[in-house]
């Protein structure tokens, strides 16, 4: 384990625009894990123009990324989603590259989702939080499958103090949100996004916490819509002692 | 039926608003995602090891495809049967229906295959003067209520008992309207009564096959009904009509791929019947049909084997990827508008019917992966919707203004100093129109998202700008 790691912080555009308390949370993690965090100017991944079929963009804006986080011991992202663009997807998208090929996957095996970084790379077991509440924990999608995170943030949640973590019945099943097909198919994507909700309430929780923000922002908007009982935050939030704040779309200043 | 896929999204919604549809999809879980991880459980070594037995065989026979083809058609023409090529769906219509004139057909008992659904078959026998009669029971009940499968495995998924009571009063002339059919097994005795009198009557019997095995010029199959047994052995003259992909060397290869997709489909070990189809009736063999055909559809594949979507070829027709769909289970298969529903139609229906009829499922996904990760032959379906989604875009199918925002915004991002500032710009628009809410009700651009949510209102300031500042 390197001493004291040089994080760069890729934070997301979601979390710099709608919810910075994310990126001040994901570093007072990294930094109470010995880690020197910096943020270097950024923009985005590269995922929407990706996932709306637009390769070339994608990799324009990867080289970007790569080029900008290349200095760093780790990158680390407080979201699956944008985690697994970088690690999963710039390698293939670059594969054909001589140049850019080979840094895309140093940059993929040093680049890490939040809690399992905390966990697996830093050997954290605990944090020093409080925040009383019921909390049911839905797993992202591409922090399940790309990035393999399942156990690391439930490890971490269960030593919150006043935190009672609940278990969703179908901790598998997409929440709906999926980028752009959120806005494509709108009806379709809210159903997915009421199961969830439901599977939510139906655990007694009060709380749905979530590592990804495009579940989150997608989900707290329809809780929203439909003025469902039930807060919303990014779990590292609530791991930073950043819980005594509103929840997200209940900032009224 | 034809596939026009083009009013997915009308369709899905009136699939979410369909009562009798949703009642139905409830019981994807037991049904279905219970019973195979069940199974997967029960199986003596890990079956993550028998997944990828199951793709390496798929993908090597794919790659030696031609070969197997012309194996598969010595084989089965040494056994006596006779082989025939289709290039599309035209030509497999057509040898079909010339085969069975041959043979003074009238009757046409039909066993459950999802190609001659592709090839849209039953129409044009029809229109040949001839009767085709399904005879796996959810085809049965498709075809008396003139609607394609919604389940590749499951074809009458979608329907309640009392919607197959209606259609049975409606069509069966000789059901006394005294008699109940308020249980499944009267149903069942009800169909099977019908179905009794069509296979004593049939002339001719059409099947798939599950798998060709190109070393003994087998076709198989697997039914749960003994359907499938009474179409081929009864009638004077059985026709397979298969998919070019569903050869694979060795009788073992078949054996692996055979483990995988019962216990993939309907978690089964083993299904109630596995039939074994190499050749005509043989001198003292008990029964077997006459006449012996074997019709291998190209109709799109062939183009497939060398492009980068080749992997779709592997697949086994199991129906897990939809079983587990977080889509599929909302809206079940008929939204889709294609033969092949769920995440496999979504990666094979681009290639089968071109992207004009078909662009709206490769985005009707979140890619949230369950369905690879389920597929019992490690098919990328992620990777290949993509791939597909990569066309749309490229070639403007269909022409949208959302590509050109996506451009602009894109050569936005490329500058990560301007981008921030834009960004910041529309962030401090969208605190404006949120007000003293925390939340916006409605933008003019993005409307999808507010048709079914609100927005959180963006930060009053960036976590960049907050960060720079305190450094």
């Amino acid at each position: 384990m390197i001493e004291r790691p040089r994080v760069g912080l890729l934070v997301t555009c979601l979390a710099d625009l709608f919810r910075p308390q994310v990126g001040f949370a994901a570093v007072k993690l990294l930094e109470q894990a010995g880690c020197d965090v910096e943020v270097p100017a950024q923009s985005c991944c590269g995922q929407p123009a990706y996932n709306a079929g637009d390769a070339k963009d994608a990799t324009a804006l990867a080289r970007n990324v790569i080029a900008t986080f290349a200095p760093f011991d780790y990158v680390v992202v407080p979201s699956g989603s944008c985690g697994g663009m970088v690690k999963v997807h710039y390698p293939k998208l670059l594969a054909d590259d001589p140049v850019w090929g080979p840094r895309a996957d140093a940059l993929a095996a040093k680049t890490h989702e939040l809690f399992s970084f905390l966990v697996n790379v830093r050997g954290m077991k605990s944090v020093q939080a409080t925040c009383r509440a019921d909390a049911a924990y839905h797993d992202s999608c591409s922090s399940l499958r790309e990035m393999t995170v399942g156990p690391e943030p439930r490890l971490l949640l269960k030593s919150v103090d006043g935190l009672n973590l609940h278990d969703l019945a179908e901790k598998e099943t997409c929440c709906g949100f999926g980028g752009f097909f959120s806005v494509k198919y709108p009806e379709v994507s809210a159903r997915m996004a009421d199961d969830k909700i439901a599977d939510a309430k139906r655990t007694g929780a009060d709380t749905l916490l979530a590592g990804d923000l495009g579940c989150l922002l997608h989900l707290a908007g329809r809780i929203s819509r439909k003025n469902v009982p039930l807060r919303v935050r990014h779990a590292a939030e609530v791991l930073a002692g950043m819980s005594d704040t509103p929840a997200i779309g209940e900032d009224s200043k | 039926m034809t596939t026009d896929a083009t009013s997915f999204p009308q369709d899905a919604r009136a699939a979410l608003n369909n009562a009798r549809l949703q009642g139905a999809l409830t019981h994807l879980k037991e049904g279905f995602q219970v019973k195979r991880a069940a199974a997967f459980a029960a199986y003596p070594i890990p079956f993550e090891s028998l997944r990828e037995q199951g793709r390496a065989i798929k993908q090597s026979a794919l790659a030696q495809l031609d070969e197997l083809l012309v194996q598969f058609e010595a084989q089965a023409s040494a056994n006596g049967g006779k082989v025939h090529w289709a290039r599309d769906a035209a030509e497999a219509r057509d040898v079909v229906t010339r085969i069975l004139k041959e043979s003074s057909a009238k009757t046409v008992t039909k066993g459950k295959s999802m190609v001659t659904e592709e090839i849209e078959l039953n129409p044009h026998l029809i229109a040949n003067g001839l009767t085709p009669i399904e005879t796996d029971l959810g085809e049965y009940i498709i075809q008396l209520r003139n609607e394609r499968p919604s389940h590749i495995v499951a074809p009458a998924f979608h329907l309640r008992r009392s919607d197959v009571e209606e259609s049975f009063r409606e069509k069966h002339e000789t059901l006394p309207p005294s008699r109940s059919l308020d249980n499944r097994p009267a149903l069942v005795a009800e169909a099977r009564g019908v179905l009794r009198r069509y296979f004593e009557a049939a002339d001719a019997g059409i099947t798939g096959a599950n798998f060709l095995v190109a070393e003994t010029g087998t076709a198989i199959i697997v039914t749960n009904e003994g359907n499938g047994d009474l179409t081929r052995l009864l009638p004077r003259t059985h026709i397979v009509v298969t998919g070019i992909e569903k050869v694979v060397p060795r009788l073992e290869d078949a054996s692996v791929l055979l483990r995988l997709l019962t216990r993939s489909a309907t978690g089964q070990e083993i299904t109630s019947y596995v039939s074994f189809m190499s050749g005509p009736k043989r001198t003292g063999d008990a029964d077997g049909p006459e006449n012996f055909h074997v019709v291998l559809v190209d109709n799109g594949r062939s183009a497939l084997v060398a492009s980068p979507v080749h992997e779709v070829l592997q697949c086994i027709r199991c129906g897990a990827c939809m079983n587990h769909c977080p889509v599929y289970g909302v809206i079940g298969g008929h939204a889709y508008g294609a033969t092949y529903p769920g995440p496999l139609g979504a990666a094979l229906d681009p290639g089968l019917d071109g992207l004009a009829k078909t662009y709206h499922l490769p985005f009707a996904s979140s890619f949230c992966g369950r369905c690879e990760a389920v597929c019992p032959v490690k098919i990328p379906l992620t990777k290949i919707m993509r791939y597909w989604r990569g066309e749309s875009f490229a070639r403007g199918i269909p022409r949208s203004p959302f590509n050109t925002g996506l451009k602009l915004w894109a050569w936005a991002a490329r500058r990560p100093n301007f981008y921030r500032r834009m960004a910041s710009a529309a962030a401090r628009v969208m605190r404006i129109l949120a007000g003293k809410s925390g939340r916006i009700r409605s933008l003019p651009v993005l409307n999808g998202w507010f048709v079914a949510r609100d927005l959180a209102k963006p930060a009053a300031e960036s976590f960049q700008s907050q960060w720079r500042r305190r450094q």
